[in-house]
């Protein structure tokens, strides 16, 4: 895979080549793991490996939830405090599991991140990008509907929101949102069914998971100075990578390894820390908690759906120009998964032909200023929708757009960038010093790869 | 021969047409029974209608019930609130439609389209029933004269109804919604 040149598997024994001849399943594990990969990948490349542990770990503490868990809107809060109380070690399960959702989306929000500084988005890795973004969203709609799990307030009134968002939707989403709910309201049976596509969408996921890595194994890593591995022979291709075990493998061990002692620092000592309060109330839908909040990693969107109201002069020209088919509620729909439209999109509307964000002096200004906005329309989603916070989120929500939607293709257009290293192996000694020759550098002892 | 070929071509066009066409609506009889499983079902079909006495409620008060899964609130009006939703001039709302599937569909939001008569048929204003759901993303307003406009508050998104449950200010696109509603004696309402 990936067109770089390096070894294959060769089945030695009798044993080996009469599987090899049925189901070359040697190859393709020997291949996936000894894949060559830029030697100068750096800390912002170990959180893929972080991110297929957490769907693991999901995925285990999840079925053994599942076992002592009853979906029904009477017995579902009290199941949930019977796991905490009375099975075995119960209490850890379900607070791994809690807190294994915010480590997915810390991991996820940091490689998206990474993805959108380093170009990783950038031909010819766009179906990479395309199926991150999906998994992405069945990962919020997975976190969603685990969420209305433990049947407290805000898992209730969390799902009414959110299920109203379909209902906003002009003639049909009466008819839709009745049809998800299974009733006019949340009850038992959008309990059973969040249930049922809560374990489905995990494995939509890990498949998914599989295509993603598949994607990359084809085009080969991007890496931090966006040049790509020389594949003109085997001896460039081995001074600009190293293969993935056990390289690679160990790198991003040691990186789990920290992160976990952070993660488990807060499951055993701040469990309830990214939670709510009203969770750990049973849901009434007779009473709404004053102020309902997402879970923080929905915060940013959550924040652009209510900044679009019916005084915003945007709002007010989509609700002339249709007729009044669009109005502030569905607009404030269309912009919350139209951020992620855009979002998806970047491939093609970032028009640099730089691809790393290391050689574009002025992209990085604005991309920072991108993940600051992230974290402000995190804290503006988290605050009650009356005083300045609207305006607040309205400001961000449109630096949101006019990043994708201007910035982007603008930059492509205006901006001077530097000169990128030639090679990656050029990058990899400017930052290790000069190559003692363990790392199989060739153009210091042959400068002429020809030879 | 050539004569038979031609014939043999228009018959295998319309084979094939026939069968992608059968295929499709197989297709389509098979995958819709799966799909029209997740709507609402007969028994939660068949709790339609409610009789609710509301004999106890005194005047500036409200009764909460819960029909067909969401909160319905019955409040008898004070006689400033009814003063106060009468001044309202229509063109002035956000939503101009009275939402009351008692009268007809285009009826205007002025505050008697939207109460209810009593069991003697007379509108005083005294009785308004509406569906407790934010016509924004389904939250329940606070009542008892919450929000800017002495009626009702959506604490989600900051959406204020009027003492008649007319939105006013906020995103929710339309009034409160108004159930099928009656009364069959002096004290109890039918809903549905």
């Amino acid at each position: 895979m990936s067109g770089i040149p390096h070894d294959h598997y060769e089945p030695k024994t009798g044993a080996e080549k009469w599987l090899h001849r049925r189901l070359p399943i040697v190859s393709l594990a020997y291949d996936t793991l000894m894949i060559p990969t830029p030697k100068n990948l750096n800390w912002m490349w170990i959180w893929g490996i972080v991110l297929v542990f957490c769907l693991v770990l999901q995925i285990i503490t999840g079925i053994i939830l599942a076992m002592h868990y009853t979906p029904h809107v009477d017995l579902a809060f009290a199941s949930v405090e019977h796991i905490m109380r009375n099975v075995n070690g119960g209490w850890a399960i379900r607070y791994i599991h809690m807190n294994g959702a915010s480590l997915f989306f810390v991991a996820v929000y940091l490689h998206i991140f990474r993805g959108l500084y380093y170009g990783s988005y950038k031909a010819p890795r766009e179906i990479t990008w395309i199926i991150g973004m999906l998994i992405y969203l069945a990962m919020m709609g997975t976190a969603f509907m685990g969420y209305v799990l433990p049947w407290g307030q805000m898992s209730f009134w969390g799902a009414t929101v959110i299920t109203g968002l379909f209902g906003a939707i002009p003639l049909v989403g009466e008819s839709i949102q009745s049809w998800l709910l299974g009733g006019p309201a949340v009850g038992n049976a959008t309990l059973n069914r969040f249930l049922s596509l809560h374990y489905l969408l995990p494995f939509v996921i890990l498949g998914l998971v599989i295509v993603h890595v598949w994607a990359f194994h084809t085009t080969g890593n991007n890496n931090p100075t966006g040049v790509e591995v020389r594949r003109t022979s085997r001896k460039e291709a081995d001074a600009d990578t190293l293969p993935f075990w056990p390289y690679f493998v160990i790198k991003d061990l040691f990186a789990l390894v920290v992160i976990l002692v952070v993660f488990f620092a807060i499951v055993g000592f701040m469990p309830n820390y990214l939670g709510h309060p009203d969770n750990y109330i049973e849901a009434n839908p007779l009473v709404t908690p004053a102020h309902i909040v997402p879970e923080w990693y929905f915060l940013p969107f959550y924040a652009i759906l209510r900044a679009f109201d019916g005084d915003v002069w945007v709002v007010i020209v989509a609700n002339f120009i249709t007729g009044g088919i669009i109005d502030a509620k569905f607009f404030g729909v269309l912009a919350m998964f139209g951020a992620i439209v855009v979002l998806a999109l970047v491939p093609w509307l970032d028009t640099s032909s730089v691809r790393s964000g290391r050689y574009r002096p002025m992209f990085k200004w604005w991309f920072w200023v991108f993940v600051v906005n992230f974290f402000v329309l995190m804290w503006a989603g988290a605050m009650p929708a009356e005083g300045i916070y609207p305006y607040i989120a309205l400001i961000g929500s449109a630096y949101w757009f006019a990043y994708f939607l201007v910035i982007l293709p603008l930059l492509g257009l205006i901006e001077r960038p530097t000169v990128p290293p030639a090679t990656i192996e050029d990058d990899f000694k400017e930052h290790y010093g000069k190559d003692d020759g363990d790392h199989g550098g060739i153009t210091a002892t042959s400068p002429s790869p020809a030879e | 021969m050539s004569h038979a070929e031609d014939h043999s071509g228009d018959r295998r066009d319309f084979l094939y047409y026939a069968t992608a066409g059968v295929g499709a609506v197989a297709v389509g009889a098979g995958v819709w029974p799966l799909i029209n499983q997740m709507n609402p079902s007969a028994d939660v079909q068949a709790a339609s209608q409610l009789r609710v006495d509301v004999s106890g409620i005194s005047e500036g008060t409200q009764l909460t019930v819960l029909f067909l899964g969401k909160p319905v609130f019955i409040r008898r009006r004070t006689p400033d609130e009814i003063a106060d939703a009468g001044t309202v001039d229509v063109s002035d709302l956000v939503d101009e439609l009275a939402r009351n599937p008692n009268i007809p569909g285009d009826a205007p939001a002025t505050d008697a389209n939207r109460t209810m008569s009593d069991f003697s048929g007379e509108n005083t204003g005294e009785w308004l029933v509406q569906i407790g759901v934010c016509t924004h993303l389904g939250c329940v307003p606070i009542g008892n004269g919450a929000g800017d406009f002495g009626g009702w508050f959506c604490p989600c998104h900051g959406s204020h109804y009027d003492s008649a449950g007319r939105i006013r200010r906020g995103p929710a696109p339309e009034n409160l919604h108004i159930p099928l509603a009656e009364f069959v004696d002096d004290s109890t309402i039918l809903l549905g």
